[in-house]
C-alpha cells in the first residue's frame, strides 16, 4: 500500500488547497468567522481525502472500498442540509430576508464545491501515480478553472437598469408607472419622498421575463441591494419595507427601497451583480409552443 | 403572505362611512388627528397605515 500513500497524501492536498481557493467570503459576509469555515474546510478536507482513496480502492480491485464513495455523496447531502438549516435560522432576524431560493442557491453551491474537491482530488491521485508534480500543476490549474467557470450568470446578463422615479398620487406610491404600494402617514411619505429610491428592472427577453416574476429572485435582488448599500430600516416599519412590483403586460420589474447611498450609478453598479438564482430560472423559449 | 392580511383598527373622520364588525373604530375630528391616532397606531401595532379615502385609514397587519 506504500507506493500509494505519496499519491493518497498528494490528492488529499491539492484537494484541500482547491477547497480553501472555492471558499469565498466576500460582502455577503458568509461564513466569516473562523468556526464556519472550519466546519467547510474540514468537510473540503473529508471530500478530498475520500476522492483521492477511491483511486487505489479501485486499482487493488477492492470494491467495498468503493461502494464506500456512494456513502460519502450521501455525506455530502447533509452539507446542503447542513448550510441550509443554518441560513434559515439567520435568515429569520434578517431586516431584508435573503428569502428561501437565495439559501437553497447557497447550500446548492456549498455541496457542488464538495464533488469539486472530491473530484480534484481523484483526477491529481490518478495523475500523481505516473508523475506527482504533473498532477499537482493539474489539480491546481483545475481547480482555478472551476473557480472561474462556477459562477452563475449576472442580473446584469438578464436585464437592463433603469432609474426610476418614486412619486405619489394621493397616498398610492408609484415607481415611474408601477404602482408599489398605499401609504396612509404623511410622516411616512415625507421619509419615502426624502431617501427611497426606484428602479426599473427591464428584462431582455421572454426568458429573463419569467425568471424576474419569481418571488425568490425578486427578494434576493433586494437583499443583495440592502446589503450593500444599507437600508433605511428598523423592525416594525412595514412602511418603510423594501418592495418589488411587477408591471403584469411586459413584465418590467419595478424596486423600491430605501438606500443609505442614493446615488444611481451606485445603485447600478450593485444590481449588475446580484446573482440570478438557479431556481428562478426559466426557458420557455426552448419549449415548442407550436409557433413557426 | 405567509399570514393572512387583517384589518386591526380603523380610523376614521366619518362614523357613518363605518359598519362595525371585527376592527375597533376609532372616531377623530378632523384629518390632522386622523394622521396623529394613525401614526401612534402604526407605531404601537407594528403594523401600516393606508389610506382607504381621504376621511378613513386602515391599520392592516401584513
Amino acid at each position: 500500500m506504500d507506493q500509494y500513500l505519496v499519491s493518497v497524501i498528494v490528492g488529499t492536498l491539492v484537494g484541500f488547497v482547491a477547497r480553501i481557493l472555492l471558499l469565498r467570503t466576500d460582502f455577503r459576509q458568509y461564513p466569516t468567522y473562523p468556526t464556519g469555515r472550519i466546519i467547510n474546510l474540514s468537510f473540503g478536507f473529508i471530500a478530498a481525502f475520500i476522492g483521492s482513496v477511491a483511486v487505489p480502492a479501485v486499482i487493488e480491485s477492492d470494491w467495498t472500498a468503493v461502494t464506500f464513495l456512494g456513502l460519502a455523496a450521501t455525506q455530502f447531502r447533509e452539507v446542503r442540509k447542513m448550510e441550509r438549516d443554518t441560513l434559515e435560522k439567520v435568515d429569520q432576524k434578517e431586516l431584508v430576508k435573503r428569502g428561501e431560493s437565495f439559501i437553497e442557491g447557497m447550500a446548492q453551491a456549498f455541496e457542488g464545491r464538495n464533488y469539486m474537491v472530491m473530484f480534484t482530488g481523484l483526477i491529481t491521485t490518478l495523475i500523481s501515480l505516473y508523475n506527482i508534480w504533473l498532477a499537482i500543476i493539474i489539480g491546481i490549474v483545475g481547480a482555478l478553472i472551476i473557480r472561474t467557470k462556477i459562477k452563475g450568470k449576472l442580473l446584469n446578463d438578464i436585464a437592463d437598469i433603469t432609474e426610476g422615479t418614486i412619486r405619489f398620487e394621493g397616498p398610492n406610491l408609484y415607481v415611474n408607472d408601477i404602482h408599489i404600494k398605499n401609504v396612509g402617514l404623511d410622516s411616512s411619505k415625507k421619509v419615502i419622498m426624502e431617501r427611497a429610491a426606484g428602479v426599473i428592472v427591464i428584462p431582455k427577453n421572454q426568458n429573463s421575463i419569467l425568471t424576474l416574476s419569481n418571488l425568490g429572485q425578486r427578494q434576493a435582488i433586494l437583499h443583495h441591494i440592502s446589503n450593500v448599500l444599507g437600508s433605511y430600516l428598523d423592525s416594525g416599519e412595514p412602511d418603510l419595507v423594501p418592495l418589488s412590483k411587477r408591471d403584469m403586460d411586459d413584465g418590467r420589474l419595478a424596486l423600491f427601497f430605501l438606500p443609505k447611498e442614493k446615488e444611481f450609478s451606485q445603485i447600478r453598479e450593485v444590481l449588475k451583480h446580484v446573482p440570478v438564482l438557479d431556481s428562478a430560472i426559466r426557458l420557455p423559449r426552448e419549449s415548442d409552443k407550436g409557433k413557426g | 403572505m405567509e399570514q393572512p392580511t387583517k384589518i386591526i383598527a380603523i380610523i376614521s373622520t366619518k362614523q357613518e362611512t363605518i359598519k362595525a364588525g371585527g376592527a375597533p373604530v376609532f372616531i377623530t375630528e378632523n384629518r390632522e388627528s386622523l394622521q396623529k391616532v394613525s401614526t401612534t397606531l402604526e407605531k404601537t401595532l407594528d403594523a401600516s397605515a393606508h389610506e382607504v379615502d381621504p376621511n378613513t385609514m386602515i391599520i392592516v397587519a401584513h
